[in-house]
């Protein structure tokens, strides 16, 4: 369905994958906030119009009523934006989703910077945070289509509270049809021994280019796609950096709360080890390209490469 | 032989002093606001509301909300009252361990929704309300809200949505005893007519007394009659009824007087056991 290299928005796999599982689901329900037709919800609403809501500008009264459905059994999906779903309703999602843990898949479009020329009020760079820290959530971006529609089609399984993060703009498709994958495990995308970088969303196929380049000059890096941060896959942290011993974490975020303080939090309890976070350093981004502003606020893939170097400077260092 | 509405008199009086003993007990909780309700939520649990006290997630089960959270003894001492569970464990409201929470939560029996967050629990209502007719279940869905809580916005988010898709299973009650927390409506953020803001959104409008039994339950009757629009009933209330002193006391939103409430505690027993063997029996 989607092919290798293709670029796609997540947000087409999450409206594709709704209306598949909402052929072989009768349990399921959409909620949106007037913004159907970018988050792609509405192709959902358009076959399933009884079990499609447009709540209108209104997303603490849709995350509630999100709630409300959830505890009569259904499960329901709410559409909206990244900013939108952690902030505007933040304690709608901490107090009705999460306390009562009901199945509620929050899944959201325009994660990072990924809407990019739409500016700073439609880029969510702190979500991922805020919802890591609520009780019993679980917090997902995958890094592609492929990935989107596996793990929006998991998120029907699994029991209870779910955010998934979407891109507004398209990135490469990197998985083929057979990957399978699992909430909460990473998948480890190439293996490496001096250097792991574990990346999210769509900043996993940046790590992958890095890579590359980093090969070219005589560093081999493990990629991982760590496309769960809570629950965080711990094991697949702990093989790899046993075996590389320094770690590089790239994300479409604040450094703060996301993946690299997910990483840095288990490895500093566990196996303190050199480590660099990629990401937003203290400041919002602003209207742009998407490639110009990922220079810009040093997420590009040289950064990665230059943060992979330090890494493994302060590795030589240590011993 | 005593008739429906003295026998529902005779609950909300011991629900009454349910809430003043749970509340002198816990040192702490909100009791003008549980006595303002006191008579609405009797005539939900003894009379209105289809639930089954020993099976409280029978899925069929009417679900109720109760939007002002803080108002919580009154609805433990309904469900202990109804047998949810036993009355004797309206001594540990607030307490650590206790299932009775200082304010309302999910994983208690009999309580359909976590609340006390002011202005979510019609829209959480309102989604039940979506899921009854998905299912095509004939549940009704019942909110309480305060008419201070009324001051979020979020309260209309969900009073537009509710009309606007046409939730006619879905009852919201205003318990309009005029006060919220630091002074009365009109001081804090006056509400203008309550009547005709619902009555603006479509909704199905109903006044009535909040304290008369009779002018309760035909309201619920006829809110069950009418269809395609939603149905708000507004209860003209007295914060703190039947508590002489914190009757229209705004600070007894809260407990203002710890020694002053288990004084009155114990009147209110040695009163109960005189008048009736009714109460004799329930009391503790
Ligand atoms: C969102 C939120 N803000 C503030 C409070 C604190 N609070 C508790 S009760 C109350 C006043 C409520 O007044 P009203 O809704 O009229 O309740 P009632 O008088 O019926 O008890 C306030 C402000 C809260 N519980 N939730």
């Amino acid at each position: 369905m989607y092919k290798l290299g293709d670029s796609i928005p997540t947000r087409n796999a999450y409206g594709d994958t709704l209306v598949e599982l909402g052929r072989k689901n009768d349990q399921i329900v959409v909620f949106e906030a007037d913004i159907g037709k970018s988050t792609r919800s509405a192709i959902f609403g358009k076959e399933f119009p009884e079990r499609y809501f447009n709540i209108g500008v209104a997303e603490q009264n849709e995350m509630a009523i999100a709630a409300g459905a959830a505890s009569c059994g259904k499960i329901v999906f709410v559409s909206t934006y990244a900013v939108f779903a952690s902030m505007r309703a933040c304690e709608q999602v901490r107090t009705f989703v999460a306390y009562p843990h009901v199945n509620v898949k929050i899944c959201v479009s325009h994660g990072g910077i990924t809407p990019a020329n739409d500016g700073v009020t439609h880029q969510a760079t702190e979500d991922l945070g805020i919802m890591r820290t609520i009780p019993g959530m679980t917090v997902i971006m995958p890094a592609d289509a492929v990935s989107t529609r596996e793990l929006v089609i998991a998120a029907t399984q699994w029991d209870g509270p779910i955010y998934l993060r979407l891109t507004r703009d398209g990135v490469p498709v990197i998985y083929n049809e057979e990957t399978s994958f699992k909430i909460g495990k990473g998948i480890l995308l190439r293996e490496g021994k001096d250097i792991t970088i574990i990346a999210i969303g769509d900043m996993v196929s940046k790590a992958l280019d890095a890579r590359d380049i980093l090969s070219k000059q005589g560093i081999l890096a493990e990629v991982i796609d760590m496309h769960t941060i809570k629950p965080l896959d711990e094991s697949i942290i702990l093989d790899s950096v046993r075996k590389t011993g320094g770690v590089v974490t790239v994300e479409d975020h604040q450094v703060e709360c996301g993946l690299g303080s997910a990483v840095s939090e288990f490895l500093g309890e566990n196996y303190p080890i050199p480590i660099q976070r990629i990401g937003l350093r203290n400041t919002f981004a602003e209207s742009g390209e998407y490639e110009l502003l990922l220079k810009k606020y040093k997420m590009s893939v040289d950064d990665i490469i230059s943060g992979c170097f330090k890494v493994v400077g302060r590795k030589k260092k240590k011993r | 032989m005593i008739d429906k509405t003295k026998e529902l008199e005779r609950w909300a009086q011991l629900l009454r002093y349910d809430v003043v003993r749970m509340i002198s007990n816990a040192g702490s909780g909100h009791p003008g606001g549980c006595l303002s309700a006191a008579d609405i939520i009797t005539c939900l649990y003894f009379k209105e509301m289809n639930i089954r006290p020993e099976e409280p997630d029978w899925p069929d089960r009417d679900r109720f909300i109760l939007s002002k959270g803080h108002a919580c003894p009154v609805l433990y001492a309904a469900l202990a009252r109804r047998g949810v569970f036993p009355v004797k464990k309206l001594k540990t409201l607030r307490k650590a361990g206790s299932f009775l929470q200082g304010h309302p939560e999910i994983h208690t029996s009999g309580i359909d929704m976590t609340s006390g967050c002011l202005g979510q629990g019609l829209s959480v209502g309102a989604g039940m309300a979506v899921a009854a007719k998905i299912d095509r279940k004939f549940y009704r869905t019942y909110v309480m809200l305060g008419c201070g809580e009324m001051n979020e916005g979020q309260v209309w988010e969900s009073v537009m949505c509710a009309s606007h898709f046409k939730l006619d299973n879905l009852l919201a009650i205003v318990d309009y005893n005029r006060l919220q927390f630091d002074g009365s409506v009109d001081e804090v953020l006056s509400p203008g007519s309550m009547v005709k803001r619902w009555k603006g959104f479509n909704w199905n409008v109903i006044e009535i007394d909040g304290h008369n039994i009779n002018e309760i339950l035909p309201a619920f009757e006829k809110a069950r009659n009418t269809k395609e629009v939603p149905t708000v009933i507004i209860a003209n209330t007295i914060k703190g009824k039947g508590v002489s002193f914190m009757e229209n006391d705004y600070l007894w939103h809260s407990l203002m007087d710890r020694d002053k409430l288990a004084e009155k505690c114990k009147q209110m027993k040695k009163d109960m056991e005189n008048a009736d063997s009714f109460y004799a029996k329930r009391l503790w």
